[in-house]
Parts: structure tokens; C-alpha cells; sequence
């Protein structure tokens, strides 16, 4: 089974659907203790990653989250999901994540040109290394993006990028840990095949 | 690159798809959940339903065509129509919408735009506007187009922006039906104005008209039409070709 992390952040609905579409069983997850009964964990997220990170931490998941990923066993985080991997954020202040990924996230606008639109939103093409994420995909395959803030210095885990003005971190991998700032569950049958992988893929 | 995105939008009312939809091959042309996973497949990045339902019992048929639709059909889905409260928010983000856009709402209580950014994030709040040239100003209507407001539409788009609004989809009521093409004049005041991404809706007639907007106004994002889409006068698939022969960045 895999379970969705539910702790009050974002729009989860899409995500369940998703799983279903492709033959997976899915479940939300709102008490930690349950974590343990997973196979592979899914940390979605939307909205501002100090006020997620709070959320995470208060309703007891974050400590159970941390248990499993050492135990091995696989994670994916989605946009804001995979961002809490990151040590730290920079978002409206500055904030500690789970330091699962080495590097920090940092607003697009240090690294675009000025006359791009912020937020990055819309389907932009991956160009990715050899993951096993990315089995059923070919490079220039197109997903859905939505985010005003990106993963900086975090060469050594970048499996992915997608171009905009600049090279933006699209996808992380860190072992059993894995991260995409896109959003799987809104990009066509692109998106569930890469959920498609993730639920083949193997721990640590 | 970024793709710029091709949007229909459907008018629901009471569960069905109004202003006609032609289409071979479709069992029930009038479903949205059907009309969803056909646009979906034939290359729509993007959907909108608008609800133009006034009863509350058609509020009911509308979220569940909604869930069925989102269960489907795996692009971003934004709704429209009758939202003037955090409440109306919920609904629909509960029943599988990705993003939700205001209009009138917007106008009666402009906090909507800050309370809803702030609870659900900015990349789900779509400021809509009907705007037209009046006395050789820009200008704000509401209620569909029916009422003048007086506002100046640049200024309003820009305090939308500063309140919250990730997204906005500029409706120009003078080109809107007429079918000779994008308000080109109105989409490049409105980006000039604004750095979130800018959604054309209004005056679509042919292929040409999204070349068109898309060379004349590069800062735009996605263009949006109804009728050309539902009587297959444009076929998606067909125009993103075209866009893509006229070196436009297109997911294909």
C-alpha cells in the first residue's frame, strides 16, 4: 500500500485518483502511527513551506516520516513535498527542512531573466540522467509546473531539470528519497507513468 | 522551454455543457466529463469549467460532474462561476479542482483574492476579469459583462496581482463572439502591467488568431475559447500543430 501523507497542506485529491488510475492502492494517511503500515510514502504539499514544515512537524508526522525513510523504505515528495526534503528555505523568511537533500530552496527570481512570468506555470519539458523514476518517459516529455521557488545547490542529487531562462531543479534523489517540484498527478499520462515507476521502485 | 497552453473552457449548467457542441464520434456531446477526456486527449493543457448554474441543487450536480471529471481526466482543472467566498473555495478544491477563478466576486469583496491566497497559495487563485474599452479607458464589468463598474481594469489587475492572484485571465468583452481575433491591444497593456502568468480569452474565430496572439504578444501564457473548441471549428490537436510548424513552443 501507499501512503499519502495528509497533514492539512494541499490539494490531495488529484493524487488519490492518480494511484487509482494506475492500479494502485493508495491510501491518505492522518495518523502517524499508520506510516509504518506502507509500503511507500508520498509527501505531497502547496502553499508556503514555513507554514507546511510547521504542520508536518505538529501533527506528529514528521517524526514517523523520518523513521520509515530510515528504515529504507521509498519516498516521493510532490512541489512543496519535495522542497521540505531540502535543508533549508528561504521562503518569506528563512526555515530548516528535513535535510533529507542536501541544498537550500531559493526563489526562481535569483536565477531568471526579469521578463519571465513568476510563477513558473505550465507543462515544460524534463531533461533527466538514468533513474529508474524516469523508466517509462523519454527526455523532452512534458510535465506540469507550478512554483515561485526552486531547489538550489543540490548538484549532487539532481536527476532531473526543466529550462526556464535557466536551468531549474525538476526532479532529487537522494537513495530511498525522491523529490519532483512538477506535478505527477496533473500531467497526463506522462505523470502516471512516472508515479507508475516510483511505485516499482526499490528501497534501500 | 515553457509551452504556451491551450485552454477550453466549458459552460456547465445543471451537469450538461451549454452553447452546443458538435462533435462525430462522441456518444454524449454534452456531458463535461466526456467532452474532459476528449479535450484531454486531443491535447488540451488545461481545462476550465465555468459554472453558470444559479440553483443550488445545480451547485450539487456541478461538484459531482467535477469529482468525475477530475477522476478522469489527469490535467490541471480550474473552475469558475458563482465564487464570492472562502466557502465556495473549499467546494470545488475538495471536489478536484487544482485552481479556482473569481471575477464578480472579486469586485463585491476584493479580500477574497488575499483570504483565499493566503489558505490555499497563490497558484490557486485566478483573477478573471471582462474588461472593455469605454470612453477610451479599460474598464472593468461584472455579472458576466452585464454591469459597468467603472473601475480601471489595469490598475484592478494590478492590485489583484498585489493581493494574491497567481494567475489572470483577461476576458475582452469587445472582441469576445466576434471571432476576428485576440484583443491584442488589451492582453499587451495587461502584461505589460503584471509579471504572473496572463491568460487571452475573447475573439478566437481560427488557427490564425492564436499565431497570432502568441507572435504579437509573446509575454501571453495560454489562450482560452469555448465555442470555437465544442462546434469543431478548431480542432486542438490540429491548431497545436500549426502553432508548432510556426516555431510557437507547444506540448505536442
Amino acid at each position: 500500500m501507499i501512503g499519502i501523507v495528509d497533514y492539512g497542506v494541499g490539494n490531495i485529491f488529484s493524487l488519490c485518483s492518480s494511484f487509482e488510475k494506475i492500479g494502485f492502492d493508495a491510501k491518505l494517511l492522518r495518523e502517524p502511527e499508520k506510516l509504518a503500515e506502507c509500503e511507500r510514502i508520498i509527501l505531497p504539499g502547496v502553499g508556503a513551506f514555513g507554514d507546511a514544515r510547521e504542520k508536518l512537524r505538529s501533527s506528529g508526522m514528521e517524526e514517523s516520516l523520518l523513521n520509515e525513510v530510515k528504515k529504507g523504505k521509498p519516498m516521493l515528495g510532490i512541489c512543496l513535498g519535495m522542497q521540505l526534503l531540502f535543508e533549508k528555505s528561504f521562503e518569506f523568511g528563512e526555515y530548516d527542512g528535513l535535510g533529507l537533500v542536501k541544498g537550500s530552496i531559493r526563489p526562481i527570481t535569483d536565477v531568471i531573466p526579469k521578463d519571465f512570468a513568476v510563477p513558473h506555470i505550465g507543462w515544460n519539458a524534463l531533461d533527466f540522467s538514468d533513474d529508474e523514476l524516469f523508466k517509462y518517459i523519454k527526455k523532452g516529455d512534458f510535465v506540469y509546473f507550478v512554483h515561485s521557488f526552486y531547489g538550489a545547490d543540490c548538484e549532487e542529487s539532481v536527476i532531473a531539470t526543466t529550462e526556464y531562462g535557466a536551468k531549474l531543479t525538476a526532479a532529487v534523489r537522494n537513495g530511498n528519497v525522491a523529490g519532483v517540484q512538477f506535478h505527477p498527478e496533473k500531467s497526463g499520462e506522462v505523470g502516471l507513468a512516472i508515479l507508475r515507476a516510483f511505485c516499482e521502485m526499490k528501497g534501500d | 522551454m515553457i509551452t504556451k497552453r491551450i485552454i477550453p473552457c466549458l459552460d456547465v449548467k445543471d451537469g450538461r455543457v451549454v452553447k452546443g457542441v458538435k462533435f462525430q464520434g462522441l456518444a454524449d456531446v454534452s456531458s463535461p466529463v466526456t467532452l474532459a477526456e476528449y479535450y484531454s486527449k486531443s491535447g488540451a493543457d488545461e481545462l476550465v469549467f465555468y459554472d453558470i448554474t444559479a440553483s443550488a441543487e445545480g451547485r450539487g450536480i456541478f461538484t459531482d460532474i467535477l469529482c468525475k471529471t477530475a477522476k478522469t481526466v489527469f490535467i490541471p482543472l480550474t473552475v469558475g462561476g458563482g465564487i464570492n467566498t472562502l466557502a465556495d473555495f473549499e467546494r470545488v478544491l475538495g471536489s478536484g479542482a487544482d485552481k479556482v477563478s473569481v471575477n464578480s466576486g472579486a469586485i463585491r469583496n476584493p479580500g477574497i483574492i488575499e483570504e483565499a491566497a493566503k489558505r490555499y497559495g497563490s497558484q490557486c487563485v485566478v483573477l478573471s476579469a471582462d474588461i472593455s474599452l469605454i470612453d477610451g479607458k479599460y474598464t472593468v464589468f461584472a455579472r458576466g459583462g452585464r454591469e459597468n463598474t467603472g473601475i480601471e481594469a489595469i490598475e484592478w489587475i494590478r492590485a489583484g496581482v498585489e493581493r494574491g492572484a497567481g494567475e489572470i485571465v483577461v476576458n475582452s468583452i469587445d472582441t469576445d463572439g466576434v471571432k476576428k481575433g485576440f484583443d491584442l491591444p488589451m492582453l499587451d497593456a495587461v502584461c505589460k502591467a503584471v509579471n504572473v502568468p496572463v491568460i487571452a480569452s475573447g475573439g478566437a474565430g481560427k488557427k490564425d488568431d492564436f499565431t497570432e496572439l502568441f507572435k504579437k504578444v509573446p509575454e501571453i501564457s495560454a489562450g482560452l475559447a469555448a465555442s470555437v473548441f465544442h462546434f469543431g471549428e478548431i480542432e486542438i490537436a490540429n491548431l497545436k500543430k500549426t502553432l508548432f510548424a510556426e516555431g510557437i513552443n507547444i506540448r505536442i
